[in-house]
Parts: C-alpha cells; structure tokens; sequence
C-alpha cells in the first residue's frame, strides 16, 4: 500500500510551483488577465521548457511519458498559481491525438506539441450545454459546418481536436477554410474561451476516436478536478493569512471563533478532498473499471467544493474580499471555470450515479 | 502509487487466512463450549501468532509487535471477513490500557492490563460533568487523601457501561488550591461498593446508553493513582487523543454509504424505488464524494503512519468528517423513509411495520447528532484543527484559575 507522492513527484510540483512564484506573481498575473489575449508567450514557453506540454506523451514522441496522476499535479499547481494559458486544451488535444490518431497523425503532431512548436486545443460543447461524447451532434464527414462553444484558446491554437456526432473525432487546422472564431468574454481571463463556427471546413477523422473520446473526456474531468484543488487550497491559504494579520477590536480576526470555525470547515472540505482526484489520476491508468466514475465523481465533488471555498473567501476577507484589488477574486473565477467546464457537478453527479448502476 | 499490498504482505495475509480458517469458528470439541469461551481460546490463540493485542507487552499478555500499520489493517480486514473475534474493544483496552501502559506503575499494569484485554474486566470513564464538558478542566469531583484512601465526592455523567464496569478511571480534583489544570489526579476506582450509585441517563432516542454515576464517599486505596498527584489532567490527554483517533475511522462512513444506497434501492416512493428519484440520486452522489474523499485519505494516512511520517491536519480532521457523513447520511435516510419517519424507533415490533434495517435509521438519524458531541463536539475539533492544523491563534480561555 503506497498512496502517496514519490519523490520525483513532489519535486515535480516544487518545481512548477517554484516557477510560477518567480515567473507569474500576482502583479503579472493580473497584466494578463487584463490584456489582449491573456496568453504570455514568454510563461508559456517556460512551461514548454519544463516539459509541461508533453508530459502525458510517449518519449518517442518527445514527450515524458508520464502518467496522469502527475499530469494531475501538474494540474493542480497551476490552479494553485491560477497560471494563465492553454495547459488544459493543449493536454487533452494531445491526449486525444495519442488514443485516436492514426501513426501518421501522431508522428506529425505529437513532436510538435511536446515541443511547444504548435499549441492544440479540444473543441467539444454545442449549444444546451452538450460537453459529452455521447451528446455531440456535429456531423463528421471530410468537411464540418456547425458551431462549437467555449472552445478554450482557440484563437491561439494551431490545430483544433473537433467533437463530432457518435463521439467521433476530428483535426481541424487553424489555416484551413470556412473557420470563424469570436471571444466569447470568459470569467477567467487566464483561461479565455471562443467560440468557433464551422462552414465547411476541411477535417480529417481521427480514426480511433470511438473508444478514446470518453478516455479523453475523463482526464479532463480529472484535470479540473485537480486544478479546482489547487484553488482552493490557495484560496484557503489567503484567508487563514490573512485572518494572522488583519486585526480588529485590538486583536488578528484569527482569534474569533466565528471566523476560525469557517475556516476549519473550508480546511475540512477541501484537504481529504485531495485524494480523491489523486485516486481518480491513479485510477485513470491503474484501475480501467473505476476510471470513468472516479473521474466523473471527483469533478463534481472538487469543483463544487472549490466554488464553495472561493464563496466563503470573499466572506472572510470583509469589504476587502469584495474588490478587483483583491487577489481572492483571481481565484474565484478558476473556481467558476473549474466547474463549468465540461459539464456543471449536477451533470457529473448523475453520470456518477448511472455508472453505479443506480 | 500503489494500492496493493505488495508481495511481502500478501504473504502475511495468506498467513493470517490460514490461521483463521483453522480456528474460526471453534472446531471439533471446542465447537460444544459455551461461545464466550470459545472466543477465550481463538482470542489466546491469535495473540500467541502475534495477531491480537500487537501493542501490548508480552508481559502484560500482549503479542509486543512491531508496529505496522498495514498489518494491523491486513489482520482486521482478514477476521472480520468471517466474524472471528477481533481485539476486545471497549474503553478499557481503547483508553485506560494504552495510559497504563505509558503512565502507570508496574504493579498497575501487571495487574490491570492482562484481565482488561482478556475482556474479564471492564472499565468506564468518569470524565464528564453535569458542569464540565468541553471545559473539563473545571471538573469538581472532590479526591480527599483520608489515611491510606481516597475518599472520593461528586457526580460524572456521559458514563458508557457504568452498569457493568468493574472500576472507573476518573479525574478528580485532589489540589484545590492549585490552579484549574493542575489540581486533577487520575484515581481508579472500583466500582462495586456502597459510594457508588450508577442511574440510567435516558437520551432522546428514548434508550439509555449512558449514565449518571454518583459518588458518595466512594473510597479507593492510596496508591490506585496513575502519575503523580495533580498530574492528572496531563494523563488524561493520552487516552483522549487515543479515542479520537478510533471514532474517526473511515470503514464507518464507507458502511454508512452501502446501507443508504441499500435503503433508497429498496424503499418504494409513488410506485418506483427511490434511488431512481433524481434528487435522491444528487444528495448519495454528493455524499459519496465526501465518503471516498474520508476513505482515499485513509489509504494516504495508513501509508504515511507506516512510514512513520505524520498525515499533518488530516489526522485532525477524522472525526468531524466521520460527523458530518454520518449527519448529511441520517437526513438523506430521513427522506428516503418518508411517512415512516413519523414512526418511533423504539416501538415494538408488531405496531411499527417498518423493516428492521428501517428503524435503524430513525434511531441514526438521532445517534448522528449524538456522535457529534460524543469525545469533543464538532465546535471543538474545528478549534483542534483551526489552531493545530491551520495555526491559527488560540480562544482566549477567560478561566485559568482554581475551580471553586
């Protein structure tokens, strides 16, 4: 029995965590929230550099060949750090690319991806909040018309991993024709999402699409999860700083009970919480049969749990909590993406509760 | 990350399957004898393998095991899976026997600890008061040293199994005129004699699983102290820090989970079993995620305590989490019942026409609220993880002072 971190793991996470402190501190991570694109390529290239875009990825592809669980942790820091960029579509997009794609498809975009020489992202949900394999109603065929929303980045990306009718899958290159994409204005301005209106556009199957869409679906599933953890444990670290240092009626407001029960309770919700996205990781590569209910159970607890925690830190942080100024509110909204993205917690509790067998 | 065993311990397991399936239940002969016999042998039997009583001295009639987490856990799952007789539970081998065994004399171990993991004799803690709760340190009980005896005045409460305890580890003020902490000894005292009048303490449910003991010039020799004179309240956070550990496990909450989801597939609302409402479906999914989250985090406690390496705050965070599974599962049962949560749980059998796995959880839903408060109310173990676990400021305590 060995439900814990290994070394190279732990190190793995100071090592993105380390990063990000001296990279993306919250003065510049609010320049990017507040630009153009909310990308920085500099950041971005960082990550590339650490070996982050192809983590998941075989070696022979250029990548690590790392497992989930540490693509998870990965995950996790940069919900710590609320880190702006496309982590998230990029990781699937490859994953996607590894299970369905021919030999060929891999050997032309794996490389490229693991090298940050190309920035792929998934486009899944249509209009109705239809974010599963089994929903997508876009029809596949050598050319796509039809729209898809919330597709994270895709303004930056090169290349698109397109959902289609019958849980099918399709590459779609940024050049090609009859492309439209419009921000749609996202919440979470590390993360920004368009929309992207297909009119006859060239498209190429991923030939093993039928099996590794619901695979595909499931590590996002755990992604968020893992993220929404990273933000919450920061958020808490806020509050309970901050409760050691802001003082009223003579006193640091950590003494109140009132206030030290609230944050026992977020502590509460969001530690054991922990390990519940590392069974889903491990689970996702160890233990197929519990893989697609673990994944879908870890992201509506986590999700739910992190939005709650980002709730309960505007509450303990005063008026102060309220503000743009105030970091809180950074956090508040990877909680808000966490949790939308892919599907709200109701959607996953009930998939959750069909995969019992209820 | 690896959730099996490993080699090693599968072999242990075997081992210990083995054991069992040759001794459990009682064979040929011993299969005639009274059944607490019968438990007597195997139970003898298991601490001489070293799979019972690991971290008791040989001396004192334990196996004096190395500690392992996992084999301790490989043990449990193994006889439990057949019902054998596991470690005699209780308070007295939960709290008194690991404070003897740290604090107390020879002469008390060797005569306390070998008939107390025996299960011949019991114990109950005289901890509580009608005016201390989770301010115990206020207690008022009176210890008076009268010649060779102590001459012992107050009233406990909250006492589990005071009717059939043969002695009573209590705390009781000894130094008046010292301040609050320091004026408490840990006294044993028996409880078979005229000082002392246990009464029934009827709780909400309608049961009475606790009691109110009465201590009237209750006497007890000199030297049945453990730790010195007014060291008792220091004696005392052993056994308190033992019981938290034991109320927190998570094969609770995983037991609690199975049987709700058994209740909603089984009881019928408007024609169709309730688990197909979608509102029941959202509240067991919901408290799955909490009930996995408790059980996962088991898993990453036992490897760290193997390891030797402290867990941090989640070990603080057991029981409250225990707590509110067992809470938010006795409203979801309260629901899935329906019209039979008007009925009493305590009503006789041919009134009440609910199944007997049914009345169980009217009683839960009220057992759940007791659980709360029972070793430390849920407001007290998010100060515990408040301060200890996140660092937080301590309560300013207003009373240090002697207890009057």
């Amino acid at each position: 029995m060995n439900f814990e971190l290994s070394e190279e793991q732990h190190l793995l996470q100071q090592t993105v965590r380390q990063f990000l402190e001296n990279e993306c501190p919250a003065t510049h991570l609010r320049a990017v929230f507040e630009g153009e694109t909310g990308f920085d390529p500099a950041l971005w290239k960082g990550m590339v550099e650490m070996g982050l875009a192809g983590l998941h990825l075989p070696e022979s592809f250029g990548g690590a060949g790392l497992e989930m669980i540490d693509l998870a942790l990965v995950s996790e820091t940069l919900g710590w750090g609320a880190a702006p960029g496309p982590f998230l579509g990029h990781a699937l997009a490859g994953l996607a690319i590894l299970l369905a794609g021919s030999d060929e498809q891999k050997q032309r975009w794996l490389p490229r991806l693991a090298g940050g020489d190309a920035i792929a992202t998934v486009a899944f949900d249509e209009t109705g909040g239809l974010w599963q394999p089994e929903e997508w109603a876009l029809k596949p065929g050598r050319a796509l018309s039809g729209t898809k929303l919330n597709v994270p980045f895709a303004s930056l990306a090169d290349v698109f991993v397109v959902g289609l009718a019958g849980g099918e899958l399709a590459l779609v290159e940024k050049s090609a024709s009859g492309i439209e994409i419009r921000s749609l204005e996202g919440v979470d301005r590390g993360r920004r999402i368009d929309r992207v209106v297909f009119d006859g556009t060239p498209a190429e199957a991923l030939p093993k699409a039928a099996e590794a869409s619901a695979r595909v679906r499931d590590a996002g599933l755990v992604l968020l999860a893992a993220d929404a953890f990273g933000a919450g444990s920061r958020l808490l670290d806020m509050c309970v700083k901050y409760a050691k240092t802001r003082e009223q009626f003579g006193v640091t407001i950590g003494h109140f009970q009132a206030l030290k029960h609230q944050l026992a309770n977020m502590a509460l919700e969001i530690e054991p919480a922990r390990a519940l996205y590392w069974y889903a990781a491990h689970a996702f590569d160890h233990i197929p049969k519990q893989a697609p209910r673990s994944a879908a159970l870890a992201k509506a607890h986590l999700t739910e749990r992190a939005m709650q925690i980002a709730r309960d830190s505007v509450e303990a942080h005063g008026g102060i909590g309220f503000t743009w100024e105030c970091d809180v509110q950074l956090w508040f909204k990877r909680a808000m993406f966490d949790r939308a993205f892919l599907g709200t917690p109701s959607i996953h509790r009930e998939r959750a509760a069909k995969l019992a067998g209820w | 990350m690896d959730l099996s065993y490993g080699k090693e311990y599968e072999d242990f397991r075997a081992e210990v399957r083995e054991f069992v399936a040759g001794n459990w239940p009682p064979k040929g002969a011993e299969a005639e004898l009274p059944k607490e016999e019968g438990r007597r042998r195997f139970r003898a039997r298991a601490t001489e393998q070293g799979y019972l009583n690991r971290a008791i001295p040989k001396p004192y009639g334990g196996s004096e095991q190395a500690p392992d987490e996992i084999k301790a856990n490989i043990i449990r799952e193994e006889f439990r899976r057949v019902h054998a007789p596991g470690d005699v539970t209780g308070i007295g081998t939960m709290m008194l026997v690991p404070t003897l065994l740290e604090k107390g004399e020879e002469w008390q171990k060797e005569k306390f600890v070998p008939p107390t993991i025996r299960g011949e004799i019991g114990w109950c803690q005289g901890y509580s008061e009608p005016g201390s709760g989770s301010d115990l340190a206020s207690l008022k009980t009176r210890g008076e040293l009268v010649g060779d005896e102590w001459v012992i005045n107050g009233q406990k409460i909250w006492t589990t199994t005071a009717q059939q305890a043969d002695y009573m580890f209590c705390l009781c003020r000894t130094e008046p005129e010292a301040p609050k902490h320091a004026g408490i000894s840990y006294l044993l005292i028996p409880m078979k004699q005229p000082g002392v009048e246990v009464r029934p303490l009827r709780q909400m449910t309608g049961g009475a699983d606790f009691n109110e003991v009465f201590l009237t010039d209750a006497k007890t020799p000199k030297d049945w102290i453990v730790g010195k004179r007014g060291e008792g309240w220091l004696v005392s956070r052993a056994t308190l820090k033992h019981e938290r550990n034991s109320i927190g496990a998570a094969a609770t909450s995983t037991a609690i989970l199975a049987g709700l989801v058994h209740l909603a597939k089984t009881t019928q609302r408007a024609g169709k079993p309730c688990i197909e409402d979608p509102e029941i479906r959202q509240r067991l999914v919901t408290i799955e995620g909490y009930v996995r989250s408790h059980e996962y985090s088991g898993y990453r406690q036992l490897t760290l305590n193997s390891r030797g390496e402290s867990p941090g705050i989640l070990q603080l965070m057991n029981k409250l989490m225990s707590t509110n599974i067992g809470s938010e599962a006795a409203k979801l049962a309260l629901d899935v019942l329906g019209e039979d949560g008007l009925l009493d749980a305590q009503g006789s059998e041919e009134m009440v026409l609910l199944p007997s796995g049914n009345r169980s959880w009217i009683a839960q839903y009220m057992y759940s609220l007791g659980i709360a408060v029972a070793g430390g109310t849920a407001n007290i173990q998010r100060n515990v993880i408040g301060e200890r676990g996140l660092g937080l400021p301590r309560d300013v305590y207003a009373d240090r002072s002697p207890a009057k």
